[in-house]
């Protein structure tokens, strides 16, 4: 805002009553609203539901519960700890080596070359693909009979009828690569925004002071995209833990819950074993662990320590 | 940041057609010692990585039903023709287009409003607004699915496409007045005070004066809403129940579910659903990259 007032007289006087006082409420009423409606209320029935029994299989049993679902999630349920486990590895997983292939392919489409626009155009693509058609794609490439590795066998690498998404060893990878495919694109771009905003004379003046490309990179350009790759890696790891689309169609949390997150594993509480009130209580522990570990990585990474 | 937008393709125009002349040497500092193949190398093998599962899906869908070429020749339509008329693809499409094209009016119409408010006033909650607006974040639509449910179903709107409509937009409000807000800050306020000194009331001047100037940022967050509803699956799975509801995602996920996996359907699927969204990917690529700097990075 600050620095958008350029004549302080001027929007001293939009807030001196009338209309115009009001004007700003107004105007946010319908995202408020809407929100309010649609995220805080059913958040806050999330809270009620976790405090109660609440299946609509087993209806004689539903009713206050008190802390009951809380005692099973952390002391009766091994399930829970073997999906944090997943989620962990998983959310770290994605969102490390997308922040490095991310990085390197902005770095790259910010160099000037011949074909930038074509090749940005065509490396970012899979940005504006996600979820199932993600799954369809790979789908169709990890396929033992007709996919990539038969190709390959063919030529004398691997074997024939190697399905990935059924090995116990392979099947985390498979996701990864499929999830990456699409995840990368979007650091990169976030990334690259903010490439953009680096000044260009820092680096002739560095390049003049003999600092080479290795010290350039580490002195000017990593120290610039810091609170970006923060904020970024902050977001991608929320989007990671949250996102069900991929993992639900492409290997269902299975082969033998191997690749399920603990918000896959809500979801299958709650819609495919109609137990709302365990998944609700699910939710609840899922959400504080989520932002206990956003607080812990702001304050371990001092981001905005200057700026407030 | 604003010296950066201002010197970065911020209207249309220039976005469209940037000076080669200029380009070229604003980059030079930079470049200065990056042997060619430095670049082309890596990006050749990320753009193989890219592509190569793109023309998988293009493969399958063209090519006839038990050929194991890797050239899809000769060409057949009939992977197409059959998800479209057996699969009823064709009605799946319709549904996405309502979905997608509702979405994208209510969230940049809803987000717009809001987007204002924060870039031009100051207000007692606007602190706790914007609060909101991170933590909601941090909020997984896919755990919410049971109340959410049970609020349609009061509201008599399960198994309406207004559900995933409404759900869609609000899960992408956040960002987007995220992103709007950081639009509008990038208009200077002296313009639209030059439209008031003129006689314009605010909604007259904003119209006139701020919304030209803000339309390649009403575009990327259109797309993004677009897009995004286009391709979200679990609201749509969950909240329409009848097939002439549904949408191209939950007909695709039919399609994998199925026992025998018809890959030449699923792929066609694949090419339909893939369509609407490269069509818009390609519109909007120029401004995307301006749009995260302006909003999302810096707000």
């Amino acid at each position: 805002m600050a620095h958008a007032v350029a004549k302080p007289p001027r929007v001293t006087r939009c807030r001196t009553g009338g209309p115009a006082r009001r004007l700003p409420y107004l105007l946010i009423a319908p995202a408020g609203l809407l929100m309010l409606g649609f995220i805080a209320y059913p958040m806050l029935s999330v809270l009620y539901y976790s405090l109660r029994n609440y299946n609509v299989t087993k209806p004689w049993r539903n009713g206050y519960a008190g802390l009951d679902n809380f005692t099973r999630i952390l002391t009766d349920d091994p399930q829970f700890w073997d999906t944090l486990v997943f989620s962990g590895k998983w959310v770290v997983t994605e969102v490390l080596s997308q922040l490095l292939l991310g990085l390197v392919l902005a770095l790259l489409v910010n160099q000037t070359f011949l074909g930038r626009g074509l090749a940005r155009a065509l490396v970012f693509s899979p940005w504006a693909v996600s979820g199932v058609l993600t799954t369809t794609i790979w789908m169709l490439l990890y396929n033992p009979s007709t996919g990539i590795s038969r190709y390959l066998a063919d030529a004398g690498i691997g074997t024939y009828g190697t399905s990935v998404l059924s090995d116990t060893g392979t099947v985390f990878w498979a996701a990864v690569v499929a999830e990456l495919w699409r995840g990368v694109p979007f650091f990169a771009i976030l990334l690259l925004a903010d490439l953009q905003s680096i000044p260009r004379d820092l680096y002739e003046a560095a390049s003049v002071d003999g600092a080479g490309r290795a010290r350039q990179f580490l002195h000017i350009t990593l120290p610039h995209l810091k609170d970006a790759i923060i904020l970024s890696t902050l977001l991608r790891g929320v989007w990671e833990f949250n996102n069900v689309d991929l993992l639900y169609t492409l290997t269902g949390g299975g082969p033998a819950g191997q690749t399920t997150t603990l918000p896959l594993y809500v979801a299958n509480t709650g819609i495919n074993g109609h137990d709302f009130g365990y998944a609700s209580a699910l939710t609840t522990v899922a959400f504080v662990i989520l932002l206990f570990c956003s607080i812990l990585y702001l304050r371990l990474s001092t981001f905005g320590g200057e700026a407030k | 940041m604003t010296a950066a937008l201002a010197e970065q393709d911020t209207l249309p125009a220039a976005a469209a057609t940037p000076p080669p002349a200029a380009r070229g040497r604003r980059r030079r500092g930079s470049d200065q010692g990056v042997p060619r193949w430095q670049i082309y190398l890596p990006l050749g093998l990320y753009l193989l990585f890219t592509l190569l599962p793109f023309y998988w899906m293009l493969l399958f869908a063209l090519r006839p039903a038990g050929s194991n070429a890797l050239v899809p020749w000769p060409v057949t339509g009939e992977h197409f023709q059959k998800v479209w008329n057996e699969r009823s693809f064709g009605i799946f499409f319709q549904n996405s287009m309502i979905v997608g094209v509702a979405s994208l009016v209510m969230t940049t119409a809803v987000a717009l409003a809001g987007g204002y408010a924060l870039a031009r006033f100051e207000f007692r909650i606007k602190r706790g607004f914007m609060l909101a607006l991170l933590a909601s974040q941090f909020i997984p639509g896919a755990l919410m699915l049971v109340p959410l449910f049970e609020i349609f179903k009061n509201l008599q709107m399960i198994n309406s496409l207004g559900s995933v409509v409404i759900a869609e937009t609000v899960f992408q409000l956040p960002l987007s007045i995220i992103l709007i807000s950081g639009f509008i800050k990038n208009v200077p306020v002296s313009l639209e005070e030059q439209a008031w000194v003129d006689g314009c009331g605010r909604f007259r001047a904003f119209c006139a004066v701020v919304l030209p100037l803000l339309r390649p940022g009403l575009i990327a967050v259109g797309s993004f809403a677009f897009v995004h509803s286009w391709n979200h699956f679990l609201f749509a799975l969950m909240f329409l129940s009848s097939q002439d509801k549904q949408t191209i995602p939950v007909g695709l996920n039919t399609l994998i579910g199925a026992d025998s996996v018809d890959l030449g359907a699923l792929a066609a699927g694949g090419v339909i659903a893939a369509v609407p969204v490269v069509i818009v990917f390609a519109f909007i690529q120029k401004w995307l990259i301006t749009g995260f700097s302006a909003g999302a990075v810096k707000g």
